[in-house]
Order: structure tokens, then sequence, then C-alpha cells
């Protein structure tokens, strides 16, 4: 875990510094001397081998000092610290929309198993497997930003809503503090972005999980509770569920580091103030110490997700509970 | 059940006709876009900006599916993007199906250090927001489609590594392999002519797959707009611009957006068509 982080950091701070485009030289006005170009240069460390820069940034980031950004001149913790919350309420909205989505696909499907609905559900999952979040997400814009225009197409929140929120997890704290106004407007932004995003993972989650439903329809405990006498939507929920939804679990955790990659460029389509969106802005901007910050951010929320999963699995399966 | 086996066949079937259909008319339409495209698909004419399909009032003859913003015929464009997009989807397809295959053959064949290496940059390429490092790439690279197709290679080779290397590990240790070392043949030649023409059937699903990703990562990358010069068309730079104006003008969104909806569906569907056409069960 550890290695793949610092691979990682090793991979983007080589790759970035080979950007084209002085960033010192941006941030200057056009009549600056190379006195000045150097001072600067030397004030942000640009003027030391990539080698140095690394081992000094290394050594920041194990202070929990991620250097400042060139662009916004703030330190880079606290900015991508302050755009984190947004895009993690997203990942997770999008998520419970996948589960939900997927989950009643799946059940659907089993439960009319070899009839139309079935097919129309297959179908439905094959399209939706083969295109990607952001034709998704701009095909919602048409329906629900144009054509029946009822969830807003740009932004997180409405503006002109009176916040004086302490923390940035706007949506949580507007449900702690019962400000349902701002939880609405909030949902009303997140709506399509969220669904854009959930909509791949729906599908994969309902391939599988239907699948392995079928599969335990045939085992003998099943057969047994059915001749006892229980209904058909008893013997899915209470008996094959359970047993079911282990391979679906573990596939959700992959596919969610998927997702929250995926958060990058639905951002952007939506103007979502979240970390993805700061991001691109900061790769046009060539801002080095941000660019940096934040792909460590997203590295490191990766590796957190994989970690919850195995751990999530460990404590689901009894086989491995026990040992 | 034998019933169910042609219904499963008769389905695949259409399948692979509709998106073969498509994509092979994409092929026509690119390489014979001169004659095709009605119009310039740069000429820009500001007294015949933002005008309608043929279909709603106020639409003016010869621009059959309205202009943009700046004047330009939406038709003509669209089949001039489909130059770009099928370039990009072929050579990006193919290289990164070439490199990724042959590093996921190696690592699962050959194990050892090469595969603990390979394994390795899988795992560090993983932690990746696919997307961001496309975007540093082409910063990096500077715009153009030699970067764009560059980019795809080098983040995208993992796919093809990953499976690869699974699969050829699987075969490897099957019996057939050792049989083919104890008949003589060297390491690198049970590779490949005992291992790689049976993992080819997963490399070409990949492939068709791979495209239909390329196809969307041009797509994306001229709508942060950092693919080819804005003038150049391209679906993705249109669906940017279309995004803007889609109050206005929401043709200029909606014609490229399916075609590359089209397209995407088309390549995937090809792939799992040749999946399944190819599984032994079902042929």
């Amino acid at each position: 875990m550890a290695v793949t982080l610092l691979g990682a950091a090793i991979v983007v701070f080589v790759v970035i510094r080979v950007v084209p485009g002085n960033p010192i030289v941006m941030m200057l006005p056009p009549n600056a001397t190379q006195v000045d170009i150097d001072r600067l240069s030397a004030l942000y460390g640009l003027d030391k081998s990539i080698f140095e820069q690394f081992v000094i940034w290394l050594g920041g980031v194990l202070k929990g000092d991620f250097g400042t950004s060139i662009s916004l001149r703030q330190p880079v913790l606290d900015l991508a610290l302050g755009r984190l919350p947004a895009t993690l309420e997203l990942s997770l909205m999008a998520l419970l929309f996948a589960v939900l989505i997927g989950g009643v696909l799946a059940l659907t499907g089993t439960r009319r198993r070899q009839t139309r609905t079935e097919g129309a559900i297959d179908i439905v999952n094959g399209i939706s497997l083969s295109v990607p979040d952001f034709l998704w997400g701009l095909l919602l814009i048409l329906l629900f930003g144009v054509l029946w225009p009822v969830f807003h197409i740009s932004g997180r929140v409405t503006p002109s809503l009176d916040l004086n929120f302490s923390t940035n997890f706007l949506l949580i704290e507007s449900l702690l503090r019962l400000r349902l106004d701002v939880t609405g407007d909030l949902l009303a932004h997140m709506f399509m972005p969220a669904l854009a995003l959930s909509i791949p993972l729906a599908a994969v989650l309902s391939q599988l999980l239907k699948q392995s439903l079928k599969e335990t329809l045939h085992l003998d405990y099943v057969t047994l509770s059915r001749t006892k006498g229980y209904s058909e939507n008893h013997v899915i929920l209470k008996e094959a569920l359970r047993n079911a939804i282990l391979p679906t679990l573990t596939l959700i955790g992959v596919q969610f580091t998927f997702l929250i990659g995926g958060t990058v460029i639905i951002e952007r389509l939506f103007s979502y103030e979240g970390l993805g969106n700061m991001a691109i802005d900061a790769v046009i901007n060539r801002d080095l110490p941000l660019i940096q910050g934040i792909v460590i951010l997203f590295a490191l929320i990766f590796t957190i997700v994989n970690l919850a999963v195995d751990m999530t699995y460990a404590l689901l399966n009894p086989r491995l509970r026990h040992a | 059940m034998l019933d169910g086996r042609s219904q499963v066949k008769r389905r695949i079937g259409a399948r692979l006709w509709l998106s073969g259909g498509w994509l092979a008319l994409l092929v026509l339409l690119a390489i014979f876009a001169p004659f095709l495209a009605p119009k310039d698909p740069l000429a820009q004419d500001l007294f015949t900006s933002r005008l309608p399909p043929f279909w709603e009032k106020g639409a003016e003859a010869g621009y059959w599916l309205g202009s943009d913003s700046l004047g330009r015929d939406v038709l003509s464009r669209i089949i001039y993007g489909s130059r770009v997009a099928l370039s990009v989807a072929l050579v990006a397809g193919l290289l990164t199906c070439l490199i990724g295959s042959a590093l996921g053959l190696i690592a699962g064949y050959f194990r050892g250090w090469a595969d603990l290496l390979i394994s390795r940059l899988i795992d560090i390429w993983m932690a990746f927001p696919p997307v961001l490092f496309s975007i540093l790439l082409i910063a990096v690279l500077g715009t153009g489609l030699e970067s764009i197709i560059i980019a795809i290679v080098v983040i995208d080779w993992t796919r093809f590594a990953r499976v690869v290397r699974a699969e050829a590990m699987t075969q490897g240790a099957m019996d057939y392999v050792d049989s083919a070392r104890v008949a003589g043949s060297t390491r690198l030649r049970t590779m490949l002519t005992e291992i790689l023409p049976n993992v080819l059937p997963t490399i070409g699903a990949l492939l068709t797959l791979e495209m239909g990703i390329a196809v969307i990562v041009e797509a994306i990358l001229s709508f942060v707009n950092l693919s080819l010069s804005t003038d150049y068309p391209t679906w993705g730079g249109m669906i940017a611009e279309g995004r803007i104006s889609v109050h206005q003008a929401w043709w200029v969104l909606v014609f490229p957006l399916v075609a590359l909806f089209l397209t995407v569906l088309s390549f995937s569907q090809l792939g799992e068509g040749l999946k399944d056409r190819f599984d032994p069960v079902l042929r």
C-alpha cells in the first residue's frame, strides 16, 4: 500500500515537472526581470533538481505540509480538504443510487425470470454498461436540464442561499441543522451528476447480483424453504439474497474506485465545485503543487476504499470471520 | 433448451449486424468525407449562425442538421469528426492492445521479477483517476492527435495487461504447455505458439472495447479543450460548444452526442457479440 502510494507520488512528480510552460513566468507581470523570476522560483523551490524537490516535498508531506498553490496562493492541503467533502458527498450519493437501482433491477429480474421483463432488464443493463458516465451526464443534461428543466445543471448549491455552515459537508450539515431548504437545493444540484456516475455501476451490480441470485436459487437449502411453503418473495429476499450478496459486495468496492475516478470529468461537466474540477483547473494553470496534492489525495482515497472493502469482506464472510 | 440456444444466437446475430453496420457506415463517412459533406466544415458565416435542423421553422436549405454559433454546418462537422474518432480508435486501440498484451503475457507466463515489476506498475497505475491522468499527460505532451494516442496508450495498457496476465497464468499451468516444453520448445516459443493463441479471443474482445473507450477519451479531452485545435471538427469539441449554448441551440449538442453514443455502443456490442460467437458452448 505504502509502496503504491510512493510510486504514484514519484510518477506524478516526474510527469508534471516535464510540463512545458513555466508557472512562475505565468504568475508575474510581463515586465518582470530575470531576477524576479529567479527569486520567485527559489521561493517555490523550483530552482533545485527534481530529486531534491521530491525529497523536500516528501518531507513536507510526512509532516502534513503539501506546499502552497501557485495559482491560488493558499496551502494545498487547505484547498484540497475544502473541496474533498463535495466530492465525497457526490460519490456516496452516486453509490447509493447505484445500489438502489441495481438492487431493484436484480431483484425484479430474478422474481420475473424467463419473462419479457427479464429480457428488458438485460437489454437496459447491456446498454448502461457500455456507455460511460460522461455520455450519461450529457444525456441527462438534455433530459432534465433542457427538455424538462427540473434540476440544476451546474454548481453545487445556489450561491444566493444564506449558509453560514461550519463544515463543507453541506448535505450532512444541512440535514443535522434541519435546514431542509438547503438540503433540497443541494439534492437538485447533485441529482444529475450522481445519477450519471451511478448508471454504469448500477448495471454491473444488477448483472452480477441477478447471476448469483439465480445460482443460489438452485441450492438445496432454498429448495427446502420452498417445500416448507414460503412464498417466492420470501425465498428470494430472506433466503437467497443473504448468500448471493457477497460477490456483489466485493465488486462494489472495486467499482467504487472507478466511480470516484469518474467524478473528475462529471464535476467538470456539471461545474460542480469538487476536487476533480479543481484538479483540471490546476492542470490548466500549471499549478504543480496543487496537482501533486490532489493526485496523491485521490490515490490515498482509492487505497482506503480498497482496504475498507477487504475488511468488510472479512467481516461478512463467515469463513474468514473466525479465522 | 434448444430453442433458447437459437434465440440467443439470433440475438447475437442482430447485435453484430447492427453495430457492425454503424461502424461500417462510419468508416465510409470518414474515407469519403470530402465528397459526402455538404459544406466546408471549417467555413464560418455569421449570417447563418445557429440555424435549426431542416424540419424546424427557420431552417435554411443545405444545413440539414443546422449550424453552430459560428455558422458552421453541423452535419459536415460530424462527418469530418468521424475521421478523428476512427483514427484514434484504430491507432490507440491497436497500440494499447499490443503493448498491454505483451506485458501481460510476459508477466503471466514468465512470472519471477518481470511479473513483480509489471504487477507493481499496474497497482500504481490503478491508483490514479484515469481522466485526471490523461489530462495531465496532454498538458505535458501538448495538444494534437499524436498526444491523445500516446496518452491513451500510457494510461490504458493496464486493461490488457491485467486480464492477459491472469489468462496466461491459467493457461501456463495446463498440461499442454508442459508437453510443448518437454518436446523441446523454448520458453519464448511456447509463449507465442501455445499461450498466445489461447488468449487471443479475450484480447480481441478487449480490443473492440478499448476502441470505444479511445473514442470517449478523445471526446473528453476535446471537451476539456485539450485535444486538437478548436477549429478542427471533433465530436468532443462540438459537444463542448453545444453544452454552452444548449438552451439556444440544442442541435449543436444533440447530433454529435448521438454519433458518439452509437459509436461507443457499437464498439462494445461488437466486442460482446464476438465474445459470444467464439464461446465454444454457444457455438
